[in-house]
C-alpha cells in the first residue's frame, strides 16, 4: 500500500519457473492496473494456467517477484494471499460438489470473515452468512438454484458458482482461468455481462481462448508463447501485431 | 419435512433411555455379561467416533489411531502403578488413582501425541498418510512392547479400576453408567463441533482442499486440529477400556486394533454422527457371537464387511434408515 494511486493492483516482474528442461514462464513482466480487465492469450501449452498458479501461490516461482498493490507477496501462502484480496476461478470447475449452492458461497464468506475455530455454534444457524450468500447467488442470478447439490448442476451454472465464490471473497484482483470455456453461445454472452458489471470493484486477469469474449471485455491483452510475453497492448494493437499473428492468431485468418 | 425434523431426536431418546435400562434389564433377565457387552460397545464407539472425524468428516484416513487409544490406556495404567508403588513418575509428577485426574490426563496426553504425529503425517496425503500413520502407531506399539518398565509385552494390570468420589467403581454396572456418562457427554460435544464453522471447513475440506485453500482457508492447520481433537476421542476411550479391563497392553496399540476402528466406522457409516457406535455395536456383537462358534470368526466378520460396504450404500446406519423408509 505504498502508493496506491499509481502503483498497478498487480505488478509482475520477470517472473520464472522452470520444469526440467521445460521453461514454463520465462522472465514474464505483466500489470493489472485498477479498473482493467487484462486478457492474457496464448496458445495452448503456452503456461497461462502455470502462471496463474505461480501468481495464487499455488506453485513456487523459480525467479522474480509479484507485488499486489505495490506489496511484494512472494514468500506469502495462498491463504495470506487470499486474506490480500486475490481470488482465483479454476478451468476445470472446483467446487464442493456434495454441499448447497447456498453452502458453496457461506463457507468463502465464512473464511473470509476470519478464522474458522468456532467448535460449538451451528454455522446453518448464522443468518449473517446465509443472507451474504443469498445476496451474492441473487446477483448472479443463481437465487433459485440456492438449494440445489452442486453435484446436479449443469456445466454453466458451476462456471457461474466458481466466479460467485470468488466474489465471496471481495476480492481486489480476480484470476479468471478461462471463465467461458465449455459454455453454449447464451451462457457466455451472460458470463461477458457479468464480467462487464463487475469491471468496476475488481480488477480483473482474464485467460480466455474465447477471442469474441477477449476482443469485448479486455482493456488490454498479453500473449503468452512458450513461456515468454511476446506482445502487450490494446485490442487493436493485438490484432495487428505481425508476431502474434504468426505464433497465434494463424497467418491470413481470421482470429479463431 | 417435519417428520424428519422430530424423528432423529426421538430415536437418540429411544436409545439413550434403553442405555440406560439396559443394565436392570440384564440382572433381571439373569444375563450380566450383557452389561459389560455394552460397556465395551460404548468404549469402542467413542474410538471409532473419533476416528470417523478425519476419516469420514474430515477425508484423512488415519491408520494409526490404534496408537491414542492404547497411549491413554498405558496414561492410566502408569498412573496408577506409581500411585500403588507410592513413588512419583520420573520422581516429578504423582500417581493417581482417581479417575477425574487420569481421564482428562489421557485425553492430554493423547492430543500431545496426536499434534506430533499430525504435524508430521500431515505434510503427506492419500497413500502415504495412512502408511506414516501406520508407521508411527506400530513406532509406538514396538515402543511399549520393549518398556519392561510398564510390562513389556506382557501389559500392564490395573490391580483395581480408577476411583470416583461417591462411586463404587468395583461394581460394573457403576464402570457401565461412568462409560455412558463419558459417552453422551463425548456424542453432545462430536455433535456440536461438526455442526459449527470447524465442522462445516472440516467437511469441505474432504470434497476438495483444493477449493478450501482458494477460499483462503490455511487448509493444514484445520486439518491438524482436526487430528488432534480426533487422538484425544481415542486417548479418552483408551482410558476407558483401561479402566474396564483394568489391563493396558502393547495389544491396544496393535495395527490390528487401529483396522478394527476403521471396519466399526464403515460397517456403521463414514461421515455419519452415530454410525461409528452403531458399527461398534454390531462389530463386537458379531465378535462375540460368531466366536462362540467358531475361532475363525473373523472370516464371517469380513463377509458381513464386504456385504455392506458392497450393498448398503453407507452402512449400518443408511441401511436402518432405509428400512423405516428415509434416505440416508
Amino acid at each position: 500500500m505504498t502508493n496506491p494511486a499509481s502503483a498497478p493492483v498487480l505488478a509482475v516482474r520477470g517472473l520464472m519457473k522452470r520444469f526440467g528442461g521445460l521453461v514454463a514462464t520465462d522472465a514474464v513482466d505483466l500489470d493489472v492496473r485498477a479498473g482493467e480487465i487484462h486478457a492474457l492469450i496464448g496458445p495452448n501449452g503456452a503456461g497461462k494456467t502455470t502462471l496463474i498458479s505461480q501468481l495464487f501461490g499455488e506453485l513456487r516461482p523459480d525467479g522474480g517477484t509479484i507485488a499486489l498493490d505495490g506489496t511484494v507477496i512472494d514468500g506469502l501462502s495462498t491463504a495470506q494471499r487470499v486474506a490480500r484480496g486475490l481470488a482465483r476461478s479454476f478451468q476445470i470447475t472446483c467446487l464442493l460438489s456434495d454441499y448447497s449452492v447456498r453452502d458453496n458461497v457461506a463457507i468463502a464468506v465464512q473464511v473470509r470473515q476470519g478464522h474458522s475455530f468456532r467448535f460449538l455454534a451451528n454455522v446453518r444457524a448464522d443468518r449473517s452468512l446465509r443472507a451474504e450468500a443469498d445476496a451474492l447467488l441473487a446477483d448472479a442470478g443463481l437465487a433459485d438454484r440456492a438449494d440445489e447439490i452442486v453435484a446436479n448442476l449443469s456445466h454453466g451454472e458451476r462456471k457461474q458458482l466458481e466466479l460467485v465464490v470468488a466474489l465471496a471473497n471481495r476480492p481486489r484482483l480476480l484470476l479468471l482461468d478461462e471463465p467461458m470455456a465449455g459454455l453454449g453461445h447464451a451462457e457466455s454472452q451472460q458470463m461477458i455481462t457479468m464480467l462487464r458489471g463487475l469491471k468496476q470493484t475488481v480488477a480483473m486477469l482474464l485467460v480466455e481462448h474465447d477471442m469474441d469474449a477477449v476482443f469485448k471485455l479486455a482493456d488490454r491483452i498479453s500473449v503468452l508463447v512458450y513461456g515468454r510475453v511476446i506482445a502487450t497492448g490494446s485490442a487493436d494493437e493485438i490484432r495487428d501485431h505481425a508476431e502474434v499473428r504468426k505464433a497465434y492468431l494463424g497467418e491470413g485468418d481470421e482470429a479463431c | 419435512m417435519n417428520g424428519t425434523s422430530t424423528f432423529r431426536p426421538v430415536l437418540c431418546l429411544v436409545v439413550l433411555v434403553a442405555l440406560v435400562a439396559l443394565p436392570v434389564f440384564a440382572d433381571a433377565t439373569g444375563q450380566p455379561a450383557l452389561t459389560s457387552l455394552a460397556t465395551r460397545i460404548l468404549i469402542y464407539g467413542i474410538a471409532a467416533a473419533s476416528l470417523n472425524l478425519v476419516l469420514g468428516y474430515g477425508g484423512m484416513v488415519s491408520f494409526g489411531h490404534a496408537a491414542f487409544f492404547g497411549i491413554g490406556g498405558y496414561v492410566v495404567g502408569i498412573l496408577y502403578q506409581h500411585y500403588a508403588a507410592g513413588e512419583p513418575l520420573l520422581g516429578l509428577i504423582p500417581g493417581s488413582n482417581q479417575l477425574l485426574v487420569t481421564l482428562p490426563a489421557a485425553i492430554l496426553v493423547s492430543g500431545a501425541f496426536a499434534a506430533l504425529i499430525g504435524a508430521l503425517s500431515l505434510r503427506t496425503s492419500g497413500v502415504q498418510f495412512i502408511m506414516i500413520t501406520l508407521a508411527f502407531a506400530q513406532m509406538l506399539f514396538f515402543f511399549f512392547v520393549s518398556l519392561k518398565a510398564y510390562g513389556g509385552d506382557d501389559g500392564l494390570i490395573i490391580r483395581r479400576a480408577n476411583e470416583v468420589p461417591g462411586l463404587n467403581m468395583r461394581d460394573k454396572q457403576t464402570v457401565y453408567y461412568v462409560c455412558l456418562t463419558a459417552a453422551v457427554i463425548f456424542f453432545v460435544l462430536l455433535w456440536r463441533v461438526v455442526n459449527s464453522r470447524f465442522g462445516n471447513v472440516l467437511v469441505g475440506l474432504r470434497q476438495s482442499e483444493r477449493r478450501m485453500a482458494a477460499i483462503g482457508l490455511p487448509v493444514y492447520r484445520y486439518q491438524l486440529a482436526a487430528f488432534v481433537i480426533s487422538g484425544m476421542g481415542a486417548g479418552l476411550a483408551g482410558a476407558l477400556m483401561a479402566n474396564f479391563m483394568r489391563f493396558a497392553s502393547p495389544d491396544m496399540l496393535h495395527w490390528t486394533k487401529s483396522g478394527e476402528l476403521m471396519v466399526m466406522v464403515i460397517l456403521g457409516g463414514v461421515g455419519t454422527l452415530f454410525g461409528p457406535l452403531a458399527g461398534a455395536a454390531v462389530f463386537i456383537v458379531l465378535e462375540t457371537v460368531l466366536a462362540a462358534w467358531t475361532e475363525y470368526w473373523q472370516l464371517g466378520v469380513g463377509a458381513i464387511l464386504l456385504f455392506v460396504v458392497l450393498y448398503t450404500h453407507g452402512g449400518v446406519q443408511a441401511l436402518a434408515l432405509r428400512l423405516v423408509g428415509r434416505r440416508p
